[in-house]
């Protein structure tokens, strides 16, 4: 018998390279991305001089002349240093124009050897001589910020520091994380609707076509996502199998072809046929367990299938029901392939805005807060999954 | 409606209300007939559209008349002959193999401590390695984009092979669970007492038994590596393409029935993965 001590000894050495392996190659680049989300030094590192002769400013009209002289001589050495881009970039997402007044400034300063440089710069952009100019220099050069999470939910910070939503017509996120909720509630029914019948099916099968029928339902869960949703590509664009088919029997006619894809329908169709065996296994097993003589007897006391169905069956496949839906669920909020490449513009999910800021916008502070959301609101679904169902018995085919 | 006889029934037999020829049964097959053509069917078709002798996406007059002169093998010879193609295979199977190496390596011994009841903190520990799994994968490739980078590992083989490692150990760390679970722990002490190493022990007497649990957990981890597009797309320059990676830009700019023909040979893949995992299921039983 090995003593206790060494026993925990061994089961820690066994389970500590790949638990540094993990927290190396996977759990440092999430916390990469979360410390991105709050911490932004570009504008304080390229401008600390500009922010310290901006500490004595009262908010209420414009700076001294330090405050002019300063941003003059880091505008040209952020030129210079090639970090003006990232700079301008910043201060423009406060307050929109400034990048062109950066960039212009900087390349017009470099003439400029001597002041007055309030003038200097008023001269070449009247921006200069707007108060709004400075407070956006100001509120970018804090390090920590909480004006990407801010700005993620439609937020904005004012210059004399109080929290006001955007105007209306730029609300973006708050609607999309909404979306992203409702089409994830339908694609979450409709594989139960698809599901739960299929499931049963297999479930109360003789053993040998129980085996087929879960074969073709393991099918699509082994298939490259990529081909699947070439496949749905293939089916349903316009001049596709489906309006093919259609054109064809005469249910439309042939200017009337059905728009099926690269929009939300497409979206929605494309993730219930992905996310469907993940639906139909976890009803499956429940189903399995449920003894076949309780219908029986419900039968037999006088119950309508109806009845016996909704009084005796299906309170017994509510686990399955529950786990099915919430996996679901939680994958779809999270999905971004299948909505990025048969979506179009109108069936994107908030995945796809994180990936827009990282690779298009490059608003990476953004992007990050996103992420950061999304991360928080899967997390919580999966420690309600940990209760519910155990993490460790997700179903794998 | 007759009244139920005692008599006992396996619990896989169909419940009484479903057998016989009512309407509600014919309606209830027929939904679930339309459901399995729904899962399967957008497969299925990509096949033969793969052997179109013309460049569309939906079946030619001459298919549909099974006329030999419209089925061809140009899309497979253009990909064959596309380096392309094949230097996306390469990068594939060599990022794919290595990843599954390491993730099941690390995987089955994380497991095997996993499952002694004197590891501390065992939910923690289980909720990290599991959390690749967990964590959406757009999440997941922007917080590598920004790793990997920062430590030059951006843009190379190994920064991707370290990413799809750790995007794969869940499956093999919950497989292996799953198989060790049923395990007899008196089988390793028996030959312990036998006068067995616990090296020697563990080779001849637990690993044979556990084996069926880490071949599928690799075949997981290998196929989530090989399926896997987001993470490359956003940390993989030219020399890393893979084959989810082209189809992408496939997809994305110029759709060629080309695809058709890769996604024709991922099927028959897939098949092969199915039919493996669910042998070796029945087998981790028996």
């Amino acid at each position: 018998m090995i003593a206790p001590g060494r026993e925990r000894f061994r089961a820690l050495a066994l389970v500590l390279p790949l638990l540094v392996f993990i927290l190396i190659t996977f759990i440092a680049p999430l916390a990469t991305m979360l410390v991105r989300s709050v911490h932004d030094p570009v504008v304080a590192d390229a401008l600390p001089a500009t922010l310290a002769s901006l500490d004595g400013w009262d908010g209420e009209g414009l700076p001294d002349e330090a405050a002019y002289e300063a941003i003059a001589r880091e505008l040209v050495q952020a030129r210079e240093d090639r970090t003006l881009g990232q700079v301008a970039g910043r201060v423009n997402r406060v307050q929109s124009g400034l990048r062109s007044v950066f960039t212009r400034s900087a390349r017009s300063l470099r003439d400029v050897t001597e002041g007055p440089w309030r003038d200097a710069l008023e001269e070449i952009d009247e921006a200069w001589a707007d108060p709004a100019t400075w407070h956006a220099i100001r509120a970018t050069g804090q390090r920590f910020t909480g004006r990407h999470y801010l700005n993620a939910v439609d937020m904005q910070r004012l210059p004399d520091g109080s929290v006001a939503r955007q105007p209306e017509e730029r609300r973006i996120y708050l609607p999309l994380l909404w979306r992203t909720l409702v089409v994830s509630a339908v694609i979450t029914l409709l594989c139960l609707l698809l599901g739960y019948p299929v499931a049963h099916l297999i479930a109360h099968a003789p053993e040998r076509r129980a085996n087929l029928l879960l074969a073709l339902v393991l099918v699509p869960f082994w298939t490259s996502l990529l081909v699947r949703t070439t496949a749905w590509i293939v089916l349903l664009q316009t001049q596709g199998v489906v309006n093919d088919l259609l054109v064809s029997i005469g249910l439309v006619g042939d200017d009337g072809r059905l728009a099926m894809i690269y929009n939300m329908t497409g979206t929605i169709i494309a993730m219930t046929h992905v996310l469907l065996p993940f639906m139909v296994l976890p009803l499956y097993s429940v189903m399995r367990a449920i003894p076949g003589q309780y219908m029986n007897a419900a039968a037999s006391l006088g119950a309508r299938p109806a009845q016996a169905f909704l009084r005796v069956y299906w309170p017994q496949t509510l686990p399955g029901v529950g786990a099915g839906s919430l996996l679901v669920f939680i994958l779809a909020i999270g999905y971004y392939i299948t909505p990025a490449l048969v979506g179009g513009s109108s069936g994107q999910l908030i995945s796809n805005m994180v990936a827009y800021h990282m690779q298009t916008s490059l608003n990476w502070g953004l992007a990050a807060a996103l992420g950061g959301i999304l991360l928080a609101g899967v997390l919580a679904l999966y420690l309600l999954y940990d209760r519910l169902v155990g993490i460790e018995r997700l179903s794998l085919g | 409606m007759t009244a139920a006889t005692g008599a006992p029934s396996a619990p896989p037999a169909p419940p009484r209300w479903l057998r016989g020829d009512t309407l509600g049964r014919f309606a209830y097959v027929a939904f679930c007939t339309l459901v399995f053509v729904f899962l399967v069917a957008p497969i299925v078709v990509i096949v033969p559209l793969s052997f179109n002798a013309e460049p569309y996406f939906t079946f030619t007059e001459g298919m549909l008349r099974f006329d030999p002169e419209a089925y061809s093998l140009r899309w497979y010879r253009e990909i064959l002959d596309n380096e392309l193609w094949t230097r996306s295979l390469v990068n594939s199977l060599v990022i794919g193999v290595s990843a599954t190496a390491l993730a099941t390596t690390l995987g089955t011994l994380a497991a095997l401590g996993l499952a002694s009841a004197a590891m501390p903190a065992r939910r923690l520990v289980m909720g990290l390695l599991i959390s690749p799994m967990i964590t959406p994968v757009i999440i997941s490739a922007a917080g590598m984009f920004f790793f990997y980078s920062s430590i030059g590992l951006g843009q190379t083989h190994l920064g991707l092979i370290l990413a799809h490692t750790a995007l794969g150990i869940p499956f093999v760390v919950i497989t292996v669970t799953a198989t060790l679970s049923g395990f007899d722990r008196n089988l390793t002490r028996a030959a312990a007492s036998l006068g067995a190493t616990p090296l020697h022990a563990f080779r001849k007497v637990q690993l044979p038994l556990i084996a069926p649990g880490v071949i599928s957990g690799a075949l997981f981890a290998f196929a989530t590596s090989f399926d896997e597009v987001v993470v490359v797309l956003f940390m993989a320059g030219v020399e890393q393409r893979t084959i989810p990676r082209q189809m992408w830009a496939g997809i994305r700019e110029q759709i060629s029935p080309a695809i058709l023909a890769v996604a024709t040979f991922l099927i028959v893949f897939a098949g092969l993965l199915l039919v493996t995992v669910a042998w070796l299921r029945r087998r981790g039983r028996g």
